[in-house]
């Protein structure tokens, strides 16, 4: 009946994946091709990637995937890693995999165009863009008088049941870090139980805190600064806005950043790509086109944001934010994950 | 069964290979789970862990036992009895299976969620502010069983063409009424097809992590997870895998126990008689509305909120990004992994069912367990044995068609299986006595015999594959991007009109390869 013919095909795909594994085999061995791991959006930074491709005339390809699972395959790939660079979402990655000494140090000239708050102290990742964490309300049903001073007063009877937050996200998570560093761990897990006892609801990821919050069905979101922008840009009457806290972690700057690889072969090749991401071109890029803070100093904040420097971020290093197992227990022992 | 002959060696090999590739996530596992330090026994029994253990139990076995509820009278009704528009029904029941389940959950919370949904919108001018949540328990069980379904259906409706409507003769016969003859002799010839459907249901509820992540339901999949993303603990996570790798072989040993060693062939002439078709009478009205209800929620409703979404975006402005080449690499990749997992699970079924052992028992649970744990957690096995001991494959369409093999082999082998049970040994026999050597036999009476099964049991790796994605994005080669990925970036860039048209375009896919299943099963 059909046999004969699904073992052609067969035979017909086998060969096909021959023929492609050989061509592949001679282009890998041809050029010599710059490997970026990114974690950050195609749709974001490809444009950027093209224009370094010809201002620096060379040949670039880009894996993209989630920060986290690309760290991870990163540790897996050990030493046969065939990426060159790792560029992250968050600082908590870099720190990862710098921790397990898979990074390079980066230039010190590189390094000293940037805050030293927002690199690692042994220079062997440094943030790019920074973000900062907000809280979003729904315009509708939050008056702007009404709206919370501090992140403690989100425990309040007032807020129960009308909170989203993403807690298997990474700069939530952060975020929690930050607060035990300034408050100490006993004070943040009260803050947690009571937070979960005041019915915080818990979403997937910072973009469906966004759209629930347009939807109604939650008030106020503990989300990252630069998602709204894009629910702006195709609905223009979109019902969320920002609102800021001061010194608290509910305040605090996370990085989108870099790091060169051990295993690459091409380091020169990488840290002139880590210092296009510095020119002043790829810093306003950022933000005017990913609505992110620009980390090198005298570039313009993104319009319609308040400037990097009257934001009032707790006062600490990202390198302290590090423990991320320490963040994990406490978020189970309060029952958040 | 002829328990005396051997198996031809060639079946053996096919078989060593197989297991040799299958067995790797396990290994990659314990490797693993052996490197961490301390805490093994705290990260297994916290309490936490132990609840999310107990939801994704209840709610994989709720998921199952619904499905069951709608598969069989669907089957029933699409193939035995005289529904108006009985083709047309028989086609769109199928269809669920074409939604990626993330998709799915995604309209279902646009259409339902407790407020700003178009439902509630709709109900707004009559004074409805907000609904009852969607979320938790009834969401995850609603959207699972409403996407999962038909992989039960499936394997149901192909049992009962298969089946010998003499045996219903006998049993009216023997004076059994209908509904005797439906609980005595038709449920339980339709079993093998019942517990391989249910297995892999159950068995998608436990892996999915989209869905009980969309719908805010602690599942175990999350736990696992947390541990990559939170700390980056390959180790824990591990531990966590196999707490589910345990669970995968429970079920399995239970799957075992019921398993009853009955023949499923009948031993008449083999040529197709005609079967009664029942008349529905006064039951017609609620047969359609069932029908209806079902593909509405499970395929309309997904149409409907895409191509709001569509329009919408269209209406702003949006200018298609060009998904031809995501289309192509999608079709490719399906493609070829649909060819290459039926002929490594052409082997196995053969084994299973002719030349029974422990061996290919353990190969069959463990793509079982293949299949069952996240994702994410074979993904990574595979990146971990690729990058450092076939550093030339890694990364390669071959590599990313191996790792589809492994992931999904069950679900051809245990179509094929259902199919195989059915043809009477003998034939084969017959073939043998005559002069005919085992390749002859294989080629010449059992593949012809069991095509319709090969054919529908690669439609479903081909229908699996398309909405792969965490195997997709670490072994593919940088810049094959498929219609699956394309959905996620657009989702991570909060996207609706590119979601939309990648999402439109995986459903068209999928609708036409369904189509292409369903011309194989023999509709009178």
């Amino acid at each position: 009946m059909k046999v004969p013919s699904i073992t052609k095909v067969a035979a017909t795909g086998a060969l096909a994946l021959m023929l492609s594994w050989g061509i592949n085999l001679v282009a890998n061995a041809q050029s010599k091709t710059l490997i970026i791991y990114s974690g950050r959006e195609e749709k974001l930074i490809s444009p950027l990637i093209e224009q370094a491709k010809k201002d620096l005339n060379l040949n670039i390809q880009v894996r993209y995937g989630d920060t986290a699972e690309l760290a991870v395959a990163l540790l897996e790939e050990g030493k046969n890693s065939r990426a060159d660079l790792f560029f992250a979402q968050d600082a908590g990655a870099l720190g990862a995999i710098e921790q397990k000494q898979r990074t390079l140090p980066i230039a010190t000239s590189s390094l000293n165009k940037i805050d030293s708050r927002f690199r690692s102290p042994s220079g062997n990742w440094m943030g790019i863009s920074g973000r900062a964490r907000v809280i979003d309300y729904n315009t509708k049903l939050v008056k702007k008088s009404e709206l919370p001073k501090s992140i403690w007063e989100l425990t309040q009877p007032r807020w129960k049941g009308k909170i989203g937050w993403a807690p298997t996200n990474g700069s939530f998570q952060s975020f929690v870090t930050t607060m035990r560093v300034i408050e100490g761990d006993q004070k943040t897990l009260q803050w947690l139980k009571a937070m979960k006892a005041n019915g915080v609801k818990d979403y997937g990821k910072n973009t469906a805190i966004i759209e629930a919050l347009g939807r109604g069905e939650i008030h106020l979101g503990l989300v990252n600064n630069y998602y709204l922008y894009r629910y702006n840009k195709t609905k223009p009457d979109f019902p969320v806005a920002h609102h800021y806290t001061r010194r608290d972690a509910g305040a605090m700057v996370n990085v989108a950043g870099v790091a060169v690889l051990k295993t690459t072969d091409q380091r020169k090749d990488a840290e002139a790509f880590v210092n296009y991401l510095l020119t002043p071109k790829a810093q306003n890029y950022f933000a005017e086109q990913t609505n992110e803070y620009p980390l090198v100093r005298g570039i313009k904040a993104p319009s319609k944001q308040i400037p990097l420097a009257q934001l009032n971020p707790p006062k600490i290093n990202l390198t302290q934010l590090s423990d991320l197992s320490g963040t994990l227990r406490l978020l189970q022992q309060a029952g958040v994950l | 069964m002829s328990k005396a002959v051997r198996p031809p060696l060639f079946l053996i090999l096919a078989a060593l290979a197989v297991a040799a590739a299958i067995a790797l996530p396990l290994v990659y596992l314990i490797i693993r789970a052996a490197n961490i330090e301390g805490e093994i026994g705290e990260l297994i029994t916290s309490p936490r862990n132990l609840t999310i253990l107990f939801n994704s139990t209840v709610m994989m076995l709720a998921v199952a036992i619904l499905s069951a509820l709608i598969a069989v009278p669907l089957a029933f009704l699409t193939v035995r009895t005289d529904l108006p528009g009985r083709r047309f029904w028989l086609v769109a029941t199928t269809l669920p299976l074409a939604v990626p389940s993330y998709v799915g959950s995604f309209t279902l919370i646009a259409a339902f969620a407790p407020r700003g949904s178009f439902l509630q919108l709709l109900l707004q001018p009559l004074g409805v502010e907000e609904l009852p949540s969607i979320y938790g328990w009834f969401g995850v069980i609603l959207a699972m069983t409403l996407f999962t379904y038909p992989y039960m259906l499936l394997s149901v409706r192909s049992a009962l063409q298969g089946l010998d409507p003499m045996l219903e003769e006998a049993s009216r016969s023997m004076g059994y009424n209908a509904r005797e003859t439906f609980f005595r002799v038709i449920i339980p010839q339709l079993n093998p097809s019942l517990i391989a459907g249910g297995l892999l249901v159950a068995l998608y509820a436990l892996r999915d992590f989209g869905t009980p992540s969309l719908m805010q339901f602690d599942a175990f999949t999350r736990a696992i997870f947390i541990q990559y993303k939170a700390s980056f603990n390959r180790d824990s996570a591990a531990v966590l895998s196999l707490m589910l790798v345990t669970l995968v072989l429970f079920i399995l040993w239970l799957e075992y126990k019921v398993r009853s060693r009955a023949a499923y062939y009948s031993r008449g002439s083999g040529s197709l008689r005609h079967v009664k078709t029942i008349k529905l009478g006064i039951w017609k009205f609620p047969a359609i509305c069932f029908c209806f209800f079902i593909t509405f929620l499970g395929v309309v409703l997904p149409l409907i909120v895409i191509s709001f979404w569509l329009i919408q975006g269209i209406n702003s402005g949006y200018t298609f990004s060009n998904l031809l080449p995501a289309t192509l690499n999608s079709i490719t990749a399906s493609g070829l992994a649909a060819i290459a997992t039926t002929i490594f699970a052409l082997p196995i079924a053969i084994l299973s069912v002719r030349f029974p052992s422990r061996f290919i028992a353990a190969v069959e649970s463990f793509a079982y367990v293949c299949f069952g744990v996240p994702g994410i957690v074979v993904a990574l096995s595979l990146v971990f044995f690729g990058a450092n001991y076939l550093p030339m494959l890694y990364q390669t369409l071959e590599m990313l068609i191996f790792a589809f093999v492994v992931l999904f082999l069950q679900q051809s082998a245990g179509t094929i299986r259902n199919s195989l049970l059915q043809v009477n040994p003998q034939i084969e026999e017959a073939a043998r006595s005559l002069g005919k050597t085992p390749w002859q036999t294989l080629t010449y009476i059992t593949l012809p015999l069991v095509s319709p099964g090969i054919i529908s049991g690669s439609v479903l790796v081909f229908l699996t594959v398309i909405k792969e994605l965490p195997a997709t994005i670490m072994l593919a080669p940088i810049g094959f991007d498929t219609l699956a990925v394309e959905i996620w970036k657009a989702t991570e860039n909060v996207d609706f009109a590119d979601a939309a048209a990648a999402s439109l375009a995986i459903l068209l896919v999928s609708i036409a390869s369904t189509f292409l299943v369903l011309s194989q099963e023999k509709v009178k």
